[in-house]
């Protein structure tokens, strides 16, 4: 068998690229079939049920719960303003009241005759779903959401931190093996998206919030500088949520470790071009992988040939090992040996043969590669 | 589901759906026995874009059909039962725990008390239990909103109050809940389902809080109807009918497979717990079971017949790994490698492992940093564990003036490492570690026995499918998880004390199929080959201050059984104490893998 099944990040020139783009909850969509937006359109919106606050009227007014509701100034429905009087006991002969005032804003929504617990709720919250790709939408989902459709080219990070955001694409580093760091960031790359070639430092991812960039992308980071950029260490790569004011992605993974030139090239291709990228991970069933997309005007006359299937292991494919003693190094696919391999830990699998660019060759598990797909 | 006399079924098709691979078994009925005689695997088919759950089911099934030479697939694409001599099966069984199993919310009014009760009733069924809401857990009733609105669950278990108890304090807790609407995973036309677990005075208040829409609510029995007994039961059962009536039918294809089966289908945990449970109770021994995933650890603990499970979320060895390191510290990780390595790159390695989960290690180093950070992983799960497994909380204890200098509060743990009998260990750094001795070392290391145990491995990852079929025929479900489920590693023999390095800590001798005697100084670790069915009889004799089960210095006569490893014999003492200088520590730890031969050139070594 000279085929095997082993999956890669996605890079490529082209690609007909769909986002969905949904509502949290049921709501209102503002596009049309047809429709084309831009990254920034809003494309549906809605209003999630304000907070719950409660208030346990029962303790402040030292009263059964069952007679709270007696002393309701206000009844389930009404609105509240904060610091208004909610409930009032009825006194001594109407004197030596005892009035409770509302500490938040919003409706009334339960009064409870078991607890004597007050529920507020406040005003409901907008929500705005934005297009964050420009594209035109292709199917529309009523109250729900919409898919959004463009010629894009693509690249698919490795991990990210941040949520979605867009920019222009500016060229930070020279080549796929120069290291990022703060002095190749200046004052107008803000609301850009940065590339980078190596590791980027912490002291680089910085400055790029500093001066306000969208977005900040390079081939390796540190774990130490990520810790430190986030304030914690992150234990599972479950990410998109952080609220760092930028987006960062790194293309191959952790340590000293170049872009792969390919990807540093196709992005050097777009400089200048309006991109958008979203950071978000999620290392488990489902995976969810951070990306890079970049619209284009017109579809690529000279598309890439596309000699091999999809995500099947072949001689002479290319691939990047992803594990030591070769971390990092990609090369080509020399071999693929049916029968299992006895490795150095002791483990028996199954391997493959690999060349690298510089004539050595190794053997590698082939669960420790990954493809380059184009 | 038709009635089957578990006297005529004499093929049973098992399969588990797990996240990522079915795993299917076909057990049958050889030469009066039951036994385990083919098995394959398939990708789970959950996700786009299949999308159906039976694909995978049908694949793995078809490869195990291809090896019996039995047809077990029909022509209409499901599995052929009753069986006849030569196709199809007499019973066919599923667990699941693909899309990420039960997720569950428990909720309850004292978080020691019914929240932990709840808590237990929601674990031992086989759930993930995201967050565990109390009146008393510290947080301000709008922060426990908030928590419960992020939250997606596929259920909520809510308890509180004794029988004749409090009311007021659960209807508060249902009052947090209802306004918070929370959204279920699946389905927004799904109604979130609610169990009430409490105390049955509140019933009607309860009722009233939900009554509003949204919500299906189940009222079972009260699982704390008294502070000095739980009654889990019913709202475990309530767990598993909602587990298959709603989650189960809102994931792709199970509305098909529920068909297919002949029992309830189980969440995989639950079914392992079912396992264990059933075979401590059919032995009357003290069992332990462990299983270290990507992502999580299930430890699961039967002693006394009191049975616990807990899941540490966040331990495992790809998708948490970096989590381990960052709780166990990486000083503490590194105390079990015996050489330098570089904390940086190590670092880098580790978050390298987490964003790329399925690699495996290439070299020794790399192999031995691993199972170094699974030994910190399976020790936190167990610490966890124990201080879960308590006795229950907030009883009333009677005191005499004897207690006065021996004080203990309710809630001490149950778990007592000197009475467990069997340990056994699945998930694959355990599993397919090259050498079972690798196995076996990080058991004693992390698990600590103490006295007299056992250890085993699940040798395929079949106690899920033995769990569900303990439910409809326990007898064949505990011959193949004796003969076939466990490959036993052997016994270990651990002193519990304090032991001087290189002076006596026990003298022992053997007789039976195993015949020789000797002395382990403190601090040492040694091997004694004994096959798989050798049993002898051991006859210990501690030093003062050590303890192998009868007491400090009481010598102690047991029969131990052989296994793929054989007796090991640890005089290492317990807690076992490893030494703060690097180089010193090295030297000890390389001392106990040469002892035991852990990482020596494997004639056969396991396949990944």
């Amino acid at each position: 068998m000279a085929k095997a099944y082993t999956p890669g990040l996605l890079v490529t020139q082209h690609k007909k690229h769909r986002c969905m783009r949904r509502l949290p909850i049921a709501g209102e969509v503002k596009v049309a079939k047809g429709d084309h937006v831009t990254a920034d359109d809003v494309v549906a919106e809605t209003a999630l049920p304000g907070d719950v606050n409660p208030i346990n009227l029962s303790n402040q007014l030292s009263l059964p719960p069952k007679d709270v509701i007696g002393c309701m100034l206000k009844k389930e429905g009404d609105p509240i303003a904060k610091d208004e009087p909610i409930a009032q006991t009825k006194g001594i002969f109407g004197m030596m009241k005892n009035t409770i005032k509302s500490r938040f804003e919003g409706t009334v929504e339960t009064v409870s005759p078991v607890t004597g617990q007050v529920i507020i709720r406040g005003a409901p919250l907008p929500v705005q779903v934005r297009a964050y790709m420009g594209g035109t939408v292709v199917s529309v989902r009523e109250h729900e959401g919409c898919e959004i459709e463009a010629d894009v080219a693509y690249v698919q990070g490795i991990f990210g931190v941040g949520g979605e955001t867009h920019g222009k694409i500016v060229l930070a580093c020279d080549s796929h093996e120069q290291e990022l760091t703060p002095d190749r960031i200046t004052e107008d790359m803000q609301g850009m998206v940065i590339i980078g070639g190596a590791r980027m430092t912490v002291a680089a991812i910085k400055r790029a919030q500093s001066v306000g960039a969208a977005a900040i992308i390079s081939g390796g980071i540190d774990d130490q500088d990520l810790k430190q950029l986030l304030g914690y260490d992150l234990g599972v790569a479950i990410t998109g949520r952080e609220n760092l004011g930028i987006t960062v992605i790194v293309t191959e993974g952790f340590g000293e470790i170049a872009m792969a030139e390919r990807t540093f090239k196709m992005l050097r291709g777009h400089d200048g071009h309006e991109t958008s990228v979203n950071g978000a991970t999620q290392i488990r069933a489902g995976v969810m992988r951070p990306e890079i997309i970049i619209p284009l005007a017109s579809v690529p006359t000279d598309q890439a040939d596309h000699r091999f299937e999809e995500g099947q292991l072949e001689i002479g494919r290319t691939l990047r090992v992803i594990r030591d003693p070769w971390f990092g190094m990609i090369g080509e696919v020399t071999g693929l040996p049916t029968e299992p391999h006895v490795l150095g830990s002791g483990s028996k699998a199954r391997v493959l043969e690999v060349k690298f660019p510089s004539g050595e060759t190794a053997i590698v598990p082939r669960a420790n590669v990954e493809l380059i797909e184009e | 589901m038709t009635q089957i006399d578990p006297e005529q079924i004499k093929v049973i098709l098992a399969t588990d759906c797990g996240s990522t691979t079915t795993k299917a078994i076909l057990i049958e009925y050889v030469d009066g026995e039951y036994r385990q005689t083919q098995r394959g695997e398939a990708p789970t088919t959950v996700e786009r874009p299949f999308a159906d759950v039976t694909m995978g089911v049908v694949n793995s099934v078809t490869e195990i059909g291809e090896l019996a030479g039995r047809r077990l697939v029909g022509d209409d694409g499901r599995i052929i039962s009753p069986a006849t001599d030569t196709e199809g099966c007499d019973i066919y069984i599923s667990t699941s725990s693909a899309g990420g199993g039960l997720q569950m919310m428990v909720a309850g009014v004292i978080a020691e008390m019914t929240a932990a009760s709840a808590k237990r009733a929601a674990l031992g069924a086989g759930s993930i239990v995201m967050d565990v809401i109390a009146a008393n857990d510290g947080r301000r009733p709008h922060d426990q909103i908030q928590r419960i609105r992020d939250l997606r669950p596929d259920m909520i278990l809510i308890s509180g109050g004794t029988d004749g108890g409090t009311t007021d304090k659960v209807v508060q807790i249902a009052e947090l809940v209802a306004p918070a609407k929370p959204q279920p995973r699946f389905g927004s036309d799904y109604e979130m389902p609610i169990i009430y677990a409490g105390n049955k005075e509140a019933r009607e208040a309860i009722s009233d809080v939900f009554d509003e829409g949204g919500f299906d609510l189940q009222i079972v029995d009260n699982l704390r109807p008294v502070l000095e007994r739980e009654n889990l039961s019913p709202a475990r059962d309530k767990i598993h009918d909602i587990f298959l009536e709603h989650v189960m039918a809102q994931a792709p294809g199970y509305d098909k497979l529920m068909g297919w089966t002949g029992a309830p289908i189980m969440p995989t945990p639950g079914a392992v717990g079912d396992i264990l449970q059933t075979v401590a109770r059919l032995q009357g021994i003290n069992v332990v079971g462990v299983d270290i995933g990507g992502a999580t650890t299930d430890v699961f603990s039967v002693f006394n017949e009191t049975f616990n499970r807990t899941v540490s979320a966040n331990l495992g060895m790809s998708y948490s790994i970096s989590n381990v390191c960052a709780e166990a510290t990486m000083p503490n990780v590194l105390r079990w490698v015996p050489f330098d390595m570089d904390e940086r790159e190590l670092r880098n390695h580790v978050k390298n492992k987490m964003i790329r989960p399925t690699t495996i290690p290439q070299t020794k180093e790399a192999l031995m940093f691993e199972q170094a950070v699974a030994r910190e992983a399976l020790r936190l799960a167990y610490k966890q564990h124990k201080e879960f497994a308590t006795t229950l909380k907030g009883v009333q204890q009677q005191r005499t003036v004897g207690d006065t200098f021996s004080q203990q509060t309710g809630g001490m743990t149950i778990v007592d490492n000197m009475k467990l009998d069997l340990l056994v260990a699945s998930g694959g750094v355990l599993s397919h570690a090259p050498r079972m001795h690798q196995t076996a070392m990080l058991l004693i290391d992390a698990f600590e026995p103490e006295g007299v145990t056992a250890l085993a491995k699940d040798s395929i990852f079949m106690m899920p499918h033995l769990g569900v079929l303990a439910s409809v025929h326990p007898k064949a479900a505990e011959q193949v998880f004796d003969r076939d489920c466990l490959v036993y590693l052997g016994t270990c023999v651990c002193a519990k004390g304090t032991p001087k390095p290189s002076k006596p800590c026990f003298k022992y001798q053997l007789s039976g199929d195993c015949n020789e005697s000797g002395e382990i100084a403190g601090g040492d670790l040694k091997l004694i080959e004994m096959a798989p069915d050798a049993r002898a009889t051991i006859v210990i004799t501690p030093a003062r201050g050590i303890d192998l089960g009868e007491g400090p210095g009481k010598k102690i006569e047991k029969e131990v059984r052989g296994g793929t490893v054989g007796l090991i014999l640890d005089g290492r003492g317990r807690p076992l104490a490893l030494p703060e200088e690097r180089a010193a520590c090295q030297k000890t730890v390389q001392g106990w893998l040469d002892a035991l031969d852990v990482y020596a050139e494997e004639k056969e070594p396991a396949a990944v």
